[in-house]
């Protein structure tokens, strides 16, 4: 046996290891699971007990998410056959269509705000890292503390003054209102992580290009800037992810026109209460791009969930 | 690509500015560099906690504009560190930090010491593992309250499929001695990947000579994972602890929308009494004062964990 495998784990060892973790993902996954399920049961499938594993696929919730519907007489329903499948689908219940739910504007709101205030904070962001990175600032470590200390404010905290500040200068519930805010929350994040990335760029090809004749500028963005792209991406998946999840400051300062998905999800209501499959539905759509942008920030993931504390 | 944009900018530019953009120093550049992300932090964060600072000394309320301010000094301050409820939500949120950050720790750990055997398809089933913590709280929340539902709820089932319990016999979210759990049990499902992750990077960073040399002086397995494993992991397992401590003490979304704060006030953690306080009340100046005493206290505790943090570190 050679020195280097004197620790290495015995494949007895890696067997159960492996079992055990297995059994722990697919536990931590039913609830996952369980709710893209329901966003394909009909109302009562969705509510039966025993719980219904097995069940009639139906895109009823899907179509409820999306439509605001209407009871008609049988003479009117009998003289207006569907038009759509959709259509088909609500007149199970004597119902039609009448025009989209809000959730699609919601949902708009939710991308606007969230690449606005994506760009906004790794754009300047981008743009403090290189600095703090680069250029002797002084105060440099306090100046890091001072922003990285924003995000140890309790959201509702700060919401109160943000509030009256926001009533006062016209920004509550308008989207840029929300885009500044996230940014202000972001951009802590994106400073921090993006100083880790900035640092790890070798300072020599930035002298090179200057001796070359290089400006500063044209250094930072023809050799430091490409050099930072990983970088820079996953900052921004982060920071999408955090102003996409954000519920707080959401239900606090919007209302309806600037309103994101999160504060309206929980909202849908159906028929005699909260109608499940079109909440699962919304769900669904709702963390499906999340659930992609973490697989393909795996590598990265350590180092944005730490400020870039533990880079492996 | 950023090249050929940049070029049209540049080429765009007129010469005049150009000049006395690359006419710059360094110094200015990092000024201006600099400058925009303070000024935004300071007109949305620092303002507003001066703000904040300001109105907890007076009696201001919202939602009646007109109304005359009065200063009242200290007195927001006194009533609350004096109510007896509030001393409750303080008492909830205890529970909560307690044990999510217990089970996390506990469950985080072991994962991650599993994972470092580094089977055949750990990284696969490590990003499985990941991906609850990507979530939005709030959302969470929200279908946990659908999987809590008695009677019909999946949780509630497979509880009484073990158990043999009557699945309809307990209510997670509507029961006094249970709602506590509720909770403990979705953030624990939710963020114990996060230090399971931050784990096996501690695990990851310890040498394997330090084994090797322990292995040659006789150590037994048992007395290597004491002496070199947690302590090595230590640092790491410490930093964990604190995000989640941050993070749960500010704790809003996920329990506002699994719980409401209730049954009566049992997981009305401190964030959503302030809430209350500031949005339903709209007792101002009041919520204010609550507001600064949170933050203290979060800002109090987390130096104090760093200094210990940083003793460990050096160790």
């Amino acid at each position: 046996m050679s020195a280097h495998a004197i620790n290495a784990p015995t494949n007895r060892q890696k067997w159960v290891a492996g079992t055990l973790v297995i059994v722990y993902a697919l536990v931590t996954m039913i609830p996952l699971a369980w709710i893209m399920l329901t966003g394909f049961k009909s109302p009562a499938d969705a509510i039966s007990y025993p719980p219904k594993v097995v069940f009639e696929p139906t895109l009823e919730g899907y179509v409820n998410l999306f439509t605001t519907r209407t009871r008609q007489t049988q003479e009117f329903l009998d003289a207006n056959p569907p038009e759509n499948w959709a259509d088909e689908i609500v007149r199970q219940y004597d119902m039609v269509i009448v025009g989209p739910s809000k959730f699609g504007e919601r949902f708009l709101n939710s991308v606007i705000i969230g690449f606005g205030s994506t760009f906004l904070s790794v754009f300047l962001g981008t743009l403090a890292a290189y600095a703090f990175s680069r250029f002797k600032i002084p105060l440099a470590d306090d100046l890091l503390f001072f922003i990285l200390s924003t995000r140890m404010m309790p959201p509702i905290a700060v919401a109160i003054p943000i509030f009256l500040m926001y009533r006062n200068l016209g920004l509550s519930d308008t989207h840029l209102g929300m885009i500044l805010l996230y940014t202000a929350v972001n951009i802590s994040l994106a400073v921090w992580l993006l100083k880790g990335f900035i640092d790890e760029i070798p300072r020599e090809y930035e002298e090179a290009a200057l001796i070359d004749g290089y400006t500063r500028f044209q250094a930072f963005y023809k050799v430091v800037l490409p050099q930072a792209a990983t970088g820079i991406a996953s900052t921004a998946i982060f920071c999408l992810i955090f102003a996409w999840n954000e519920y707080a400051f959401a239900v606090l300062l919007t209302t309806a026109n600037a309103q994101t998905a999160p504060p309206f999800i929980p909202t849908i209501i159906g028929i005699g209460g909260l109608d499940w499959p079109a909440i699962a539905a919304g769900v669904t759509i709702f963390l499906l791009p999340v659930m992609i942008f973490t697989i393909l920030l795996r590598k990265h993931l350590l180092r944005g969930i730490t400020f870039g504390a533990v880079r492996k | 690509m950023s090249d050929g944009t940049m070029d049209r900018v540049a080429k765009a530019t007129p010469r005049r500015v150009a000049r006395k953009i690359r006419g710059l120093s360094d110094r200015a550049i990092a000024w201006i560099f600099v400058a925009p992300t303070i000024f935004l932090l300071l007109a949305i964060n620092i303002f507003p906690l001066i703000w904040t600072i300001q109105l907890s000394f007076t009696n201001y309320r919202a939602n009646r504009i007109g109304r005359e301010v009065k200063n009242i000094g200290f007195r927001n301050y006194e009533r609350i560190l004096t109510d007896s409820d509030i001393w409750l939500n303080m008492q909830a949120t205890a529970h909560f930090l307690f044990w999510t950050i217990f089970f996390q720790v506990l469950i985080g750990f072991t994962l991650a010491y599993l994972i470092n055997k580094n089977f055949r398809g750990s990284p696969f089933w490590t990003t499985v593992i990941v991906l609850p913590m990507m979530l939005s709280p709030a959302v969470v929340g929200n279908f946990w309250k659908f999987l809590y539902q008695p009677q019909i709820g999946l949780f509630n089932y497979i509880v009484s499929f073990f158990t043999g319990k009557d699945p309809s016999s307990f209510e997670m979210l509507g029961q006094v001695n249970l709602a506590p759990w509720s909770i403990v049990i979705v953030d624990t499902w939710m963020w114990t990947p996060f230090v399971m992750l931050i784990c096996l990077a501690g695990l990851r960073s310890i040498p394997d000579y330090i084994y090797e040399a322990a292995e040659i002086d006789r150590a037994s397995k048992l007395r290597q994972f004491f002496t070199i494993t947690i302590p090595m992991v230590l640092p790491f397992l410490m930093l964990a602890v604190l995000f989640r401590g941050i993070e749960n003490f500010k704790m809003f979304d996920l329990v506002v929308q699994l719980t409401g704060g209730g049954p009566g006030s049992t997981t009305e953690l401190t964030s959503i009494n302030l809430k209350r306080e500031a949005f339903e009340k709209w007792r101002t100046g009041y919520a204010s004062a609550y507001a600064i005493i949170l933050f203290v206290t979060v800002f109090g505790l987390a130096s104090i964990y760093v200094k210990a943090l940083n003793k460990v570190k050096e160790r």
